[in-house]
């Protein structure tokens, strides 16, 4: 779509008439409030700069009371959200900065770009707290394979955050790839980022020091993404494709030469407040770092390197042009900063200058063209509080029995048709398109429970995960928000780790329907318990919000990406049974729990009742015993329970050395409902023979409910059910199976 | 002995190869920007893998014009150890250092993963301590790693004993003949794609690679009759 380059823009009063403001997402109401702040009508720069300071993806107007229902500290947290990434303590004098923010609106008119600058401005939040980063993950959600928009998306998508990554040179280590229908026309994309920083070297966006100089650092500022902010504040259409013009497009190789001249300008201890351009770019930046000094700013828009012709200064101030970063320091470092940035082949330009007067002033061609006080554009955003109402399917659900369906006799069946669908099958399709080795640190690479990456020089290692079951949330968004926390926490214990905090992305439909607000508040809520219950405060996060189209809303996606710390390198732990004769251990109770449970979906085909329930007081204990029989090195493999049960878990136990397993379940329950329930707080572990009883002492001694299964051996999968055979396939069948079912949809 | 490890703007696997050579033989290197003009101190010149300049036109494409290909040239010619993996081979073959070419991958798609690769040729100064027709596993990370030669140059290579590398248990881009990594005539030039600078440890999946650096060390004792002190060379 091309825009135009000459604009005859509509003057204060012509907004005021036409409403010219609402095409902005800005509602009568808050233009009064605007023009209360300004004592006068805004022009349209400023309406411009006022609606995207003001949309819900820059502003969270709509979800802040919410956000504050987050705990947010902790001993170890050293930065809490507000700033670029939130930052935690892991000792020897470092930390570990990291975030996770999603790309949903742009990915789905724009899938390759879309993805890629997700990915791009999460390695700049990053890089601007003066961390090096050090890892990537996603976490992706696509409608059903069999559409081909879908696969189209699918492709794209993988194809853009590969392409972004690899040429940053920074691993995509893991993530995750769900597939259901209500994510069909409302893609997610979330990006996370992860990186390692000196405790002396962490830097904040801040304006600091009135009359010193603004710098803007890195490629020329076009049209692309122009209302980039807007467009994520607002529902899918059919017009969208026509805003395809508001994605921004990336240019990896620049943000690589941005990241290491910023680092290095960084490490040379001048910098007093730096931010990159993310959403609503120059706007944001400037705003933002203002308003965190308690300073104004003046920005002389003539100096923006500018790779268009007649740019207007509304065009300047809200273009979404990546890989650019805001900076300020002292007057006699500009000759040093300038020096550092030409090494690296990039520009760096005076564009500003910090002031007192609390007022955001922009001039452009001799004159001043806008004028707006920094605290209401940051500050004072209204802040809505939505009325929330329980949906009917919710109450409806409350009275449907998941265990009245016909026993499913064929389990063999049922767990090919599980390991068949797309959702939990193998996703080496996609990881292998990441680069998950540069930087040479990934121990445990995609295809675990958690990616663990080494720090060099310590024994240390991160642990990271990103995790949700959107069909949890949806069939009940308190208990959902409360498993997603846990199912992330039980992953990085897993892998070794202690979990130490998480970073959220709130992916849910429109705010304007109570139903949507409820199933938000509901999962904040239980997000912030599990939070509490587990130790891993919230440090940082993004909100996503009207992610819906005319056929509806999306399941609610809040998507947790934890950190954890390996405190040994000893202690890295991966979900592949390791060799012949390990005993097999199942901790934690199975209870009849398949409501939202891929055994419903895939072999049922529905989504329906109450999801699995979890006690965060009996999850704390298991992850606390595990972690600590890890440490003692009396554990061979672990492998948390999620989608697919305990067959599956088994069964992806198996695929890595094509291992088989001989398994007797004790249980109460129904064959198919022990095999195939998704009960919390459930973890496979195996132990080589010489200290299977040492692991069993020590998980009874703390109280963990505990089974010991079978033995690892031979090349099938062998399970029986008190005593009767249930399951017994051959594990390259089976593994055959889980590996061709995406690969085999995208030929 | 002294390592050079070429940085130019967008390389990414410098860091690694730093590494990889401390860890293995635990020598002297340094990273040298792309402007660098004289590397006549060093003894081994190492071009990692990485985007540089973006994979701007083709991979590797403007980096065979960086000030410092000069120097390259030159210690190429008196006979200094140059190895370049991934995006290191694609530069050294757009310099005309080392043969062929390096085109997108069969499967469009960019392939990061462990590979079988079979040294067939142990006697370059990087392969001496490995054994001739040795299978090792060393991983992949590309999507330009599709070796073409017409028929000529192949024969050729074949004949010159100058294919170093080929994939043994599958070949993950289309290369002809399944060529992996090929050597100069005067065999002091070596290219690779497969990364030998990520298998020098257990802990990453795998230790194969690390005989490419005690090898060129032994080389260079040998050349200069040194001995390499604290090397851990005793792989031979």
């Amino acid at each position: 779509m091309a825009q135009q380059t000459t604009v005859q823009e509509p003057t204060a009063e012509q907004i005021a008439e036409q409403r010219i403001y609402r095409r902005f997402g800005v509602t009568d109401s808050e233009y009064e409030l605007i023009c209360g702040f300004l004592g006068r009508k805004p022009n349209y720069t400023e309406i411009g700069v006022f609606s995207v300071m003001w949309s819900e993806h820059c502003a969270y107007k709509n979800s802040k009371p919410l956000l504050r229902r987050f705990p947010t500290t902790g001993p170890r947290v050293l930065m809490g959200p507000g700033e670029g990434a939130g930052i935690v303590d892991i000792g020897d004098g470092q930390a570990v900065a990291f975030k996770i923010e999603s790309h949903n609106h742009p990915s789905a008119v724009e899938p390759y770009q879309g993805a890629a600058t997700g990915v791009g401005g999460i390695i700049r939040d990053i890089f601007s707290m003066g961390a090096r980063p050090v890892a990537l993950l996603n976490s992706l959600r696509f409608g059903r394979l069999e559409n081909d928009r879908v696969r189209y998306l699918f492709e794209n998508v993988v194809a853009g955050i590969a392409g972004y990554g690899n040429c940053v040179g920074i691993p995509t280590v893991g993530g995750e790839v769900m597939f259901d229908a209500s994510y069909e026309g409302n893609p997610l994309v979330n990006a996370m980022c992860v990186g390692l920083i000196d405790h002396d070297r962490i830097q904040r966006g801040v304006a600091k020091g009135v009359g010193n100089p603004v710098f803007y650092v890195g490629p020329a500022t076009g049209r692309d993404g122009i209302h980039g902010a807007t467009f994520a504040s607002e529902d899918l259409t059919a017009e969208s494709e026509a805003k395809r013009s508001a994605v921004q497009v990336g240019d990896p190789f620049m943000e690589k030469l941005v990241m290491e001249a910023t680092l290095e300008l960084i490490e040379s201890g001048i910098v007093l407040g730096i931010q990159d351009m993310g959403a609503a770019g120059l706007t944001c930046s400037s705003a933002e770092m203002a308003s965190k000094a308690g300073n104004g700013m003046e920005l002389y828009l003539d100096e923006v390197p500018q790779r268009e012709e007649g740019m207007t200064p509304y065009e300047m101030m809200l273009s979404e042009s990546q890989e650019r970063m805001l900076f300020v320091t002292e007057p006699q470092h500009e000759a040093q900063a300038k020096a550092i940035f030409e090494r690296w082949g990039l520009q760096c330009v005076k564009v500003g200058k910090v002031t007192d007067d609390g007022r955001l002033r922009l001039f452009h061609r001799g004159e001043q063209v806008a004028d707006m006080p920094v605290r209401a554009l940051v500050d004072d955003c209204p802040v809505y509080h939505k009325p929330s109402r329980v949906p009917d399917y919710y109450v409806k659900n409350a009275s449907v029995d998941t265990n009245r369906y016909a026993p499913v006799e064929d389990l063999n069946a049922a767990l090919r048709k599980v390991l068949d669908s797309p959702s939990l099958a193998s996703k080496e399709w996609v990881y292998s398109q990441y680069d998950y080795q540069v930087r040479t640190s990934t121990a445990v690479v995609p295809g675990s429970d958690a990616a663990v990456v080494t720090i060099r020089g310590t024994r240390k290692a991160l642990a990271m995960t990103t995790d949700c079951n959107g069909r949890y949330v949806y069939l009940d968004p308190e208990v959902g928000g409360r498993i997603a926390v846990a199912e992330a926490a039980r992953n990085i214990v897993c892998s070794g780790g202690e979990p130490l905090a998480i970073t959220d992305n709130l992916n849910f439909g429109s705010p304007e329907k109570p139903e949507s607000f409820w199933q938000l508040e509901k999962a904040v809520d239980g997000m912030a318990e599990a939070c509490r219950a587990l130790g891993t405060p919230v440090v940082g996060g993004n909100v996503s919000l009207y992610n819906e189209n005319e056929r509806g809303a999306i399941y609610p996606t809040p998507v947790v990406g934890m950190v954890g710390l390996v405190a040994d390198l000893d202690h890295i732990t991966t979900q592949s049974f390791k060799q012949e004769g390990d005993v097999v251990f199942l901790l934690g109770e199975t209870k009849a729990e398949i409501g939202g449970s891929e055994f419903q979906y895939a072999v049922h085909g529905v989504t329906e009742g109450r999801p699995p329930a979890i006690d965060l007081a009996a999850e704390k204990k298991l992850l606390d015993a595990v972690l600590g029989a890890i440490r003692q090195g009396l554990v061979a493999s672990a492998h948390d329970l999620s989608e697919g049960g305990l067959a599956a878990a088994l069964a992806e136990s198996c695929f890595e050395r094509g291992l088989g397993v001989s398994a007797d379940f004790a249980t109460p329950l129904r064959p198919d409902l022990a095999l195939f329930s998704e009960s919390q707080s459930r973890i496979l572990l195996s132990a080589p023979p010489e200290r299977a009883d040492a692991l069993a002492a020590w998980l009874k001694a703390r109280g963990i409910p505990l089974q010991r299964l079978g033995t690892v051996g031979g090349d099938r999968l062998v399970v029986k059910v008190n005593g009767r055979p249930a399951i017994d396939a051959s594990v390259s069948e089976l593994c055959h199976i889980w590996k061709e079912a995406i690969p085999c949809r995208m030929r | 002995m002294k390592f050079a490890v070429l940085v130019f703007p967008g390389s990414n696997c410098d860091i690694d190869m730093r590494k990889a050579v401390e860890d293995t033989v635990r020598q002297p290197v340094d990273y040298v920007r792309h402007t660098a003009t004289d590397l006549s101190e060093y003894d081994a010149i190492l071009i990692p893998g990485g985007f540089s300049y973006g994979d701007y036109l083709r991979c590797g494409a403007i980096a065979r014009f960086a000030p410092v290909m000069g120097a390259v040239r030159q210690a190429a010619a008196e006979g200094k150890f140059i190895l370049g993996v991934c995006n290191g081979f694609q530069i050294l073959t757009e310099a005309g250092l080392l043969p062929g070419a390096l085109i997108r991958n069969k499967t469009l798609k960019f392939r990061c993963h462990p590979v079988d690769l079979r040294v067939e040729n142990n006697r370059t100064p990087f392969t001496s301590d490995y054994a001739a027709g040795e299978v090792i596993r060393i991983p992949i990370a590309h999507g330009e790693g599709n070796y073409y030669c017409d028929d000529a140059l192949l024969a050729r290579l074949k004949a010159n004993g100058q294919i170093v590398f080929r994939y043994a248990g599958g070949n993950p881009n289309g290369s002809v003949d399944d060529i992996a990594g090929v050597c100069s005539e005067s065999g002091n030039v070596v290219g690779m794609m497969p990364h030998p600078e990520r298998a020098v440890s257990e802990l990453l999946g795998s230790a194969d690679g690390a005989r490419m650096f005690t090898s060129v060390l032994g080389a260079w004792a040998v050349r200069t009759g040194a001995r390499a002190a604290g090397s851990g060379a005793g792989g031979r």
